[in-house]
Formats: structure tokens, C-alpha cells, sequence
């Protein structure tokens, strides 16, 4: 249970010379965690998941997934949301599973064809027919559809509507595995807060807080939401 | 639906609130297997483990038995029930007490009211 599903230590990266986006930045986060990493704008969330992701390399420090130096069978292991949807917009939704099915050993497509079904998403549609809500909700269905230990998710709820976005948070609760965690990046907290047990706060290039929300709101008598404003008042 | 919760006090306890006041209103009666931790925390879009630490709450409380082979069952003591039943109602009526104060409603009217509305309880 307390294994370490990912673990930062001393990681900086900077993409020219000058201040850098992460400086030193140490995290360990267990398995069975539903992760909330939270921060102002520009404080360098997404630079740090796709640090974890292996599409960026550190100038410095190191990552270790689930215990292992970051390789590239560790990409067998991450489940990865970026911020914007990367797919050739000429390609249909059932050819993206099919896709993915080949990519992804861990690929469950009978549950990927469930969800988009909850969603009532056209398998046969063509990416470039769906609005962009439509394309993030694709998007998620692929990355929750693995069976992974790590999911990364950069803004999973931003560019959805309310019902959808309780769907999405119900399918991450819903697929709740005590072996793996999740790391979800969003602005919205108040709507995200009930779905995480645990958070952390990035300022500065660090992290600059880290604990449970439930704790702290019995220390505290303070939602997660309000924390922020009190932490990143501008 | 998601479950709503105020913005102050730990999800948990108000999981805890929620779930006991289900068990003393006889939602869940005495003896009667319980969701499990995944069903609760699917119906109330919550963190699993935010779910488990309230069952705890209500385990500790000794309104809740947990067997290891088959998940959770409420107890059979009808009594903790009842004990938990009276802790909640004399903590509903300090609460409109309190309110009442609040509003300047002196001891006599307040029984006045409630008398006025007696039939309607």
C-alpha cells in the first residue's frame, strides 16, 4: 500500500538560461492515491508532468517510477492526459482504440467502448466532426481505459460541461485501484476536492505544501479551495 | 448525483453524518449487510479512501460490525442504535436552540410556535 508510485528527487529543469520552472523539486507520492497537484498559473504543473510523462528530460535530478530510475518500460507503466489532444484530426474514434489496443498491452477496449457509450460518442465519428469538449472526453476515455499505475492528468476537467465532468470524476473514483495513483492537474478545485485524498501545492519551482484535504480541514476548518486563495493571495 | 458538502468540516464526518443518520432512520437496518466502500463511493463521487475513513468513524461508534470474509453488516444492537438515535435528536434541538437565540425568540414563544404548529409535526 505504501509503496511509492512516483518519486522527484531534486528535480530542475529551466528551458533557457535564467530562473528555472522547477528548482530542486522533491515529491513522493504512494500507491492507492487520488493526487491533486495544485498551483497559480504558470507555476509549472504541466513542465513537471511531462517531466514525469518522459516527453521533457530534466537538466537535473532524478524520477523513479514505481521504485525504477525513469526508462522507457516505464512508459508501460504511466497513463498520460496532456493539456491539448495530439491526434490527427482525420482519424475516427474506433480507429483511436484500435490504436491504442495495439499501443498498450494494459488497453481494456471493452471498457473504452463502455464509456464512450455512457457518453453517447460516436464510435464511427471522425475526430474533426466533435467539439472540443467532445475530443477531451475521447482523450480521457483512452487514458482511463488502460490499466496503469500511474495516470497522469493535466486539466482533465477544464473544457468539460458540469454532467460530463461528474462523469469523469466518477469514472477516476470508480476505477480506484490501491496498486496505482492518479495525478490530476486542474484549476477547478472545489469540484475536485471530494475526488482526491491527497494534494500538493507548487509555488516557487518547489512544492510548497503537501497533505490530506480531509486533515486539513479538521486542523484547519478549511476547504482546499479556500487554502489556495489564503496560500496564492495576489 | 454527488453528495453536496459544506466547505468547512472533513468530507469524512460528513459521510460519517450522512450514513449515521441512514443506519438511526432505518435506511440500513440492524443486522443488514452494507455498501461497500467502492458503491458508497461511487454514489457520492468521493475519494475511496475518504468513504473508508468514515465507516471507521461509524466502526469506532460501534454502529457499524466489520467482518473480515464478508464486508460490513450493521450491528444487531438495537440499543447503540437508539443511544445514537437520542445523540443525534438532542444535537438537532441545541442546534435550533441555538438558532432561536440567535433570532431573539424568547423561551415563551418558542413554545408558543411550537405548540401553534404541534399538528403539523
Amino acid at each position: 500500500m505504501s509503496t511509492p508510485v512516483l518519486e522527484c528527487e531534486r528535480l530542475t529543469k529551466s528551458y533557457r538560461a535564467g530562473t528555472p520552472v522547477l528548482n530542486e523539486l522533491d515529491l513522493t507520492i504512494p500507491s492507492g492515491k487520488i493526487f491533486g497537484l495544485l498551483g497559480p498559473n504558470g507555476c509549472g504543473k504541466s513542465t513537471l508532468i511531462k517531466l514525469i510523462a518522459g516527453i521533457l528530460m530534466p537538466n537535473s535530478g532524478g524520477i523513479k517510477i514505481c521504485s525504477e530510475y525513469r526508462s522507457e518500460s516505464s512508459n508501460a507503466l504511466i497513463s498520460y492526459l496532456p493539456e491539448r489532444p495530439y491526434f490527427s484530426s482525420r482519424m475516427k474514434v474506433n480507429e483511436l482504440l484500435d490504436y491504442f489496443e495495439d499501443f498498450y498491452e494494459d488497453f481494456d477496449k471493452l471498457l473504452a467502448y463502455n464509456m464512450l457509450r455512457d457518453l453517447k460518442i460516436e464510435p464511427l465519428a471522425q475526430l474533426k466532426t466533435l467539439s472540443k469538449g467532445t475530443k477531451e472526453k475521447v482523450q480521457l476515455v483512452l487514458v482511463m481505459a488502460r490499466r496503469a499505475k500511474l495516470y497522469l492528468l493535466d486539466e482533465p476537467i477544464g473544457g468539460v460541461d458540469p454532467a460530463a465532468r461528474e462523469y469523469i470524476l466518477n469514472t477516476i473514483i470508480g476505477n480506484y485501484n490501491p496498486e496505482a495513483s492518479v495525478i490530476i492537474t486542474t484549476h477547478l478545485i472545489t469540484d475536485i476536492e471530494p475526488a482526491l485524498d491527497e494534494f500538493a501545492f507548487m509555488g516557487g519551482g518547489k512544492i510548497i505544501m503537501q497533505g490530506n484535504c480531509d486533515e486539513v480541514r479538521e486542523r484547519t476548518g478549511k476547504s482546499l479551495d479556500m487554502l489556495f486563495k489564503e496560500v496564492f493571495r495576489c | 448525483m454527488a453528495w453536496s458538502f459544506d466547505s468547512k468540516s472533513p468530507v469524512s464526518f460528513q459521510i460519517a453524518h450522512i450514513l449515521r443518520l441512514d443506519i438511526v432512520s432505518g435506511k440500513y437496518k440492524a443486522g443488514e449487510q452494507f455498501p461497500t466502500v467502492r458503491q458508497l463511493a461511487s454514489e457520492a463521487s468521493v475519494n475511496p479512501n475518504t468513504v473508508q475513513k468514515a465507516l471507521s468513524i461509524l466502526e469506532n461508534e460501534g454502529l457499524l460490525i466489520s467482518k473480515s470474509t464478508s464486508g460490513r453488516f450493521v450491528t444487531d444492537n438495537i440499543v447503540a442504535i437508539e443511544n445514537a438515535l437520542a445523540i443525534m435528536q438532542s444535537e438537532y434541538i441545541d442546534r435550533v436552540i441555538a438558532e432561536a437565540k440567535a433570532l431573539g425568540i424568547s423561551k415563551n414563544k418558542f413554545i408558543k410556535y411550537i405548540e401553534e404548529r404541534n399538528d403539523n409535526i
